[in-house]
């Protein structure tokens, strides 16, 4: 990561979402950003909910009490459509790092191709991926949901 | 040339967990629909369906993996966003001494209750 001494990040945060109009690659930088968050704040929450384990049955029976609230089912929800866009814009991004998705250079002959030619197509793809898993995830929590006779 | 480790090893954690957590995922969270790997079927987070999982070596390996490897992934991404934000030199360092010995806590933590849990 390099680190610029000569252009302070004035925004900060703000320039998440303040930075200027660009295209929509750059607001799944936002997104990947919130979610990643997001997940990181589950996640270590997690870790500490499911060490109950170790302690036997009372002991989970008591963690997952406490995290039974519908209000926590749906903060589930949440992390798992987080996961699923997180994922499938991740694989965006390690193609185009490692220069799957940037495409071979050629000559400018016009009409001219750039990398947006396959790029925007597999963000679009990616993003539909994500649709589908947090659509079938839905449906499991909608079901989790009406067996524990929980609102939805 | 550190960073460039560090942002490699960043990318490589998050192909580990691309396959574990999805793996997680489809046995916790589309149980209802697939209900893979829960042998006393119903709910996944049941008693025994946790028991039984914990006891195959196969799911302390993956958690433990998955617990490293998201642990990077996360920690590392959030320094980079805090970086971002044009800390001091002192800052940075203390940034990274605390994520180090707070991921290592919680390493030790996650696994510890994973190996105890295989015990059981």
């Amino acid at each position: 990561m390099a680190v610029s001494k000569h252009y302070p990040n004035r925004l900060g945060i703000l320039g998440w979402l303040l930075g200027g109009r660009w295209g929509i690659e750059r607001y799944m930088y936002t997104l990947h950003r919130v979610t990643g968050l997001g997940i990181l704040f589950y996640f270590l929450l997690h870790i500490f909910v499911t060490s109950a384990r170790a302690f036997g049955p009372e002991a989970w029976a008591t963690a997952m009490a406490a995290v039974h609230h519908p209000i926590f089912k749906f903060g589930e929800f949440l992390v798992f459509a987080a996961f699923a866009i997180h994922a499938a814009n991740g694989i965006r991004l390690v193609a185009i790092e490692l220069g799957w998705a940037v495409g071979k250079a050629e000559e400018p002959i016009y009409p001219y191709r750039t990398s947006l030619n396959i790029q925007r197509p597999l963000l679009i793809a990616m993003m539909i991926l994500a649709a589908i898993v947090i659509f079938f995830g839905g449906l499991d929590f909608l079901s989790l949901a009406q067996a524990a006779d929980l609102p939805h | 040339m550190r960073e460039t480790k560090y942002w490699t090893w960043h990318i490589a954690a998050g192909a580990v967990i691309l396959i574990l957590l999805a793996l997680h995922m489809v046995i916790m969270h589309l149980d209802n629909i697939l209900g893979l790997l829960n042998p006393s079927g119903g709910d996944a987070i049941a008693w025994a369906n946790v028991l039984a999982r914990s006891r195959m070596v196969f799911f302390v390996v993956v958690y433990v993996l998955l617990l490293g490897a998201a642990l990077y992934h996360g920690l590392y991404g959030l320094r980079t966003i805090l970086f971002e934000l044009g800390p001091k030199p002192p800052l940075q360092k203390m940034i990274n001494v605390v994520f180090w010995i707070g991921g290592i806590g919680l390493f030790a933590l996650g696994t510890g209750a994973a190996i105890a849990a295989k015990m059981l």
